[in-house]
């Protein structure tokens, strides 16, 4: 068998063979994707996502959560909820999935250095805000006060969770994380992600939130910051999911009223999706 | 503007097999099953001379029509997007091993030449060629840009509009203006076809100039060719008032006119399948019994389908109203924020093979008016 790293690219829907450097299981049913680009770079933007491809099984669109100044390898985390995310998740070192992108728009980091961040994820959500943590605390001089807020169902939930901790530990970024239900042996918050905004102050006018979870999640963190902390909506970036084919803009699936999730998206500022977002069957 | 010339059918006849032998393979109308669709062709003998449809919302019917016109009829269920974007096509197939995967080459593209192309399905295949561009030198998908790169067009100008066109309201027909190699018009002198061909392209001034037998026209043949197609435009069974549509639709996501529609609709998704624009496919993957050989295979979807919209468990489009809002909203308006234009060329299609007869017309006027309910709907002909 011919060793092909690069085949001749027929079409965009054609997939790279990236090798599989390693699988880590990060919860009961998430696990991330160590991956070897065929060249050994792959640029991408925090916030981007690619195709990933589980060989005669499927496709699936998966937002990278390791830094982009790492090109040399590119973390993917994934949730098992389907035959393709499950299949992924029987990978070894030394597989290969296929690879398509990267795709979509990426957090803002360039057009709100200076300002305040307050990064609020939810669930898995976290995985796609992780690059946008990283560049900020890679560049740390390029913005003000860092706040990551982070809810999630349990204490047996927490992505990342040594992660944060030393997000935490840091001087210069404001870690805090709550559960939806906990037991005796947790110590933290208990609540909703929302309730945790209210406790740290920060300055509306100066601050650009990026929101990633469950839409419903978003939609309530979006209201709060524009009702109780005066925020402007245009400094508020969430994004949006929906079934996806091609993530170039031909399939159809992922329309959400003139918007193509993966080409317009899948970040958009708020005001852009503000109008559909709560409106049933968009 | 290119040379007219004139001929008679022999004259068509000769056009299909000059365009054989440079070894196209050449698609036209047929009658078949009762309907007219697209198949191959070999000569003017396999045109469907004589014929005319009879289209109504949710009604179709194929009639003689007492003379010996080649094209007096409009178009049928089938649409040029089948062979450029086949209901069913290999995205591509690989090999697995211990080393990665390799992609098997693709197939050579079929060299088509599509004969009896509408003005309304030109502007449908400028859509779609829209939709598929090429970016950053690679096509999104190499199967549609190879076979629409290679395909010679000849256009056919509409003579009779069917009942459900409404090509003059989307400014596509009757008459084509671009996009083909050749056209043709069809006009009928006392019982004498005649057809006046001109070129559109180098290629089409190259076939016409090899085919022998033609004669330039007269100015007196091109005028009744003028007069056939202004006619055409005076005839057309339905209209579409698109001013400000977009804006009009987005304003409306919750009228309680959807819901009418919905308790309609069946959600079949026959107007996606007939429309020649609508370009939205899935895909499907197989892998060999050893599990070495995988092939990606691209198909026709439906956004009135309930799983295309699923995610995580659950349909984001539910309710019917909610697939056909989206629908239409996407054929007239969202459209033109994706694309810079409407999605819809006033071929009526969606109309004829509805089976309860929703007239995409009908429900952009409702909208506009602010109609809710229809209190007496037509469908075939028949009240219901």
């Amino acid at each position: 068998m011919q060793t092909v790293t690069n085949p001749a690219v027929i079409d965009q829907m054609t997939p790279v063979p990236f090798r599989v450097r390693s699988v880590r299981e990060e919860l009961s049913h998430t696990f991330t994707l160590e991956l070897e680009p065929p060249n050994g770079a792959f640029e991408f933007l925090p916030g981007q996502f690619t195709m990933v491809y589980a060989f005669g099984i499927g496709e699936v669109p998966i937002s990278i959560s390791s830094s982009s100044s790492n090109q040399g390898t590119i973390l993917q985390t994934i949730r098992r909820t389907g035959a393709v995310t499950h299949a992924l998740g029987h990978l070894k070192s030394g597989d290969y999935v296929g690879i398509r992108g990267p795709y979509g728009v990426p957090w803002p980091m360039d057009e709100i250095k200076g300002r305040d961040l307050l990064i609020i994820g939810g669930g898995i959500g976290l995985a796609p805000l992780r690059p946008a943590i990283y560049h900020a605390l890679e560049n740390r001089d390029d913005y003000e006060r860092v706040v990551v807020l982070y809810g999630t169902r349990t204490p047996n939930e927490i992505l990342f969770e040594e992660e944060l901790g030393k997000w935490g530990a840091r001087t210069d970024c404001t870690t805090m994380v709550t559960v939806d239900a906990a037991d005796r042996g947790w110590n933290g918050a208990v609540g909703v992600v929302t309730r945790l905004i209210g406790r740290v102050g920060f300055d509306a006018a100066n601050t650009t939130a990026l929101v990633c979870g469950p839409e419903i999640m978003m939609t309530v963190t979006a209201e709060r910051l524009m009702e109780v902390h005066s925020m402007a909506p245009e400094n508020i970036y969430i994004t949006m999911e929906r079934n996806m084919k091609c993530a170039i803009g031909v399939c159809g699936h992922c329309q959400f009223g003139a918007k193509f999730i993966c080409t317009d998206g899948a970040v958009f500022p708020y005001p852009e999706v503000e109008e559909l977002f709560d409106v049933k069957g968009v | 503007m290119s040379e007219m010339y004139v001929s008679g059918q022999s004259g068509i006849g000769r056009l299909i097999e000059a365009l054989a032998e440079r070894g196209h393979r050449v698609i036209g109308p047929v009658v078949r099953n009762q309907a007219l669709v697209y198949d191959e062709i070999e000569g003017v003998e396999d045109l469907p001379k004589g014929w005319t449809d009879l289209q109504e919302p949710g009604k179709y019917r194929l009639e003689r029509r007492g003379d010996e016109k080649l094209f007096g009829y409009v178009v049928g269920p089938s649409s040029w997007k089948q062979y450029l974007n086949p209901p069913e096509e290999v995205l591509w197939s690989g090999t697995i091993g211990p080393d990665g995967f390799q992609t098997d080459p693709p197939p050579e593209p079929p060299l088509y030449a599509f004969f009896g192309v509408r003005p309304c399905e030109l502007a449908a295949l400028a859509i779609l060629d829209n939709v598929y561009t090429t970016t950053d030198g690679v096509p999104t998908f190499g199967g549609y840009t190879a076979t629409r790169e290679k395909a010679f067009i000849v256009a056919v100008n509409c003579s009779d509009p069917g009942g459900n066109c409404f090509c003059v309201s989307m400014d596509t027909g009757p008459t084509a203006k671009a996009g083909y190699d050749i056209s043709i018009t069809e006009v009928a002198h006392s019982g004498n076809m005649r057809y006046l061909l001109s070129s559109g392209s180098a290629a089409g001034a190259e076939v016409l100039a090899g085919l022998g037998g033609l004669d330039e026209a007269s100015s007196d043949e091109i005028e009744a060719g003028d007069a056939v197609l202004a006619r055409a435009a005076e005839m057309m069974g339905r209209e579409l008032d698109t001013n400000d549509l977009p804006d009009l639709l987005k304003g409306n996501v919750l009228n309680p006119r959807w819901a009418s529609v919905g308790d309609r609709c069946l959600a079949c998704a026959n107007c996606t399948m007939v429309c020649p624009t609508c370009f939205c496919n899935t895909v499907d993957d197989n892998l060999s019994l050893d599990g070495t050989h995988a092939t990606r295979t691209r198909k026709w979807d439906s956004c009135f389908t309930l799983g295309f919209s699923y995610m995580h468990g659950q349909p984001m489009r539910e309710a019917v109203s909610s697939r056909y809002r989206q629908w239409i909203t996407h054929k007239l308006s969202s459209w033109v924020d994706q694309f810079g234009e409407m999605g819809c060329v006033g071929c009526g299609r969606c109309i004829t093979w509805c089976p309860v007869g929703i007239d995409i017309t009908h429900e952009a006027g409702a909208i506009r008016r602010g109609d809710l309910r229809d209190t007496h709907i037509t469908v075939g002909g028949h009240s219901s």
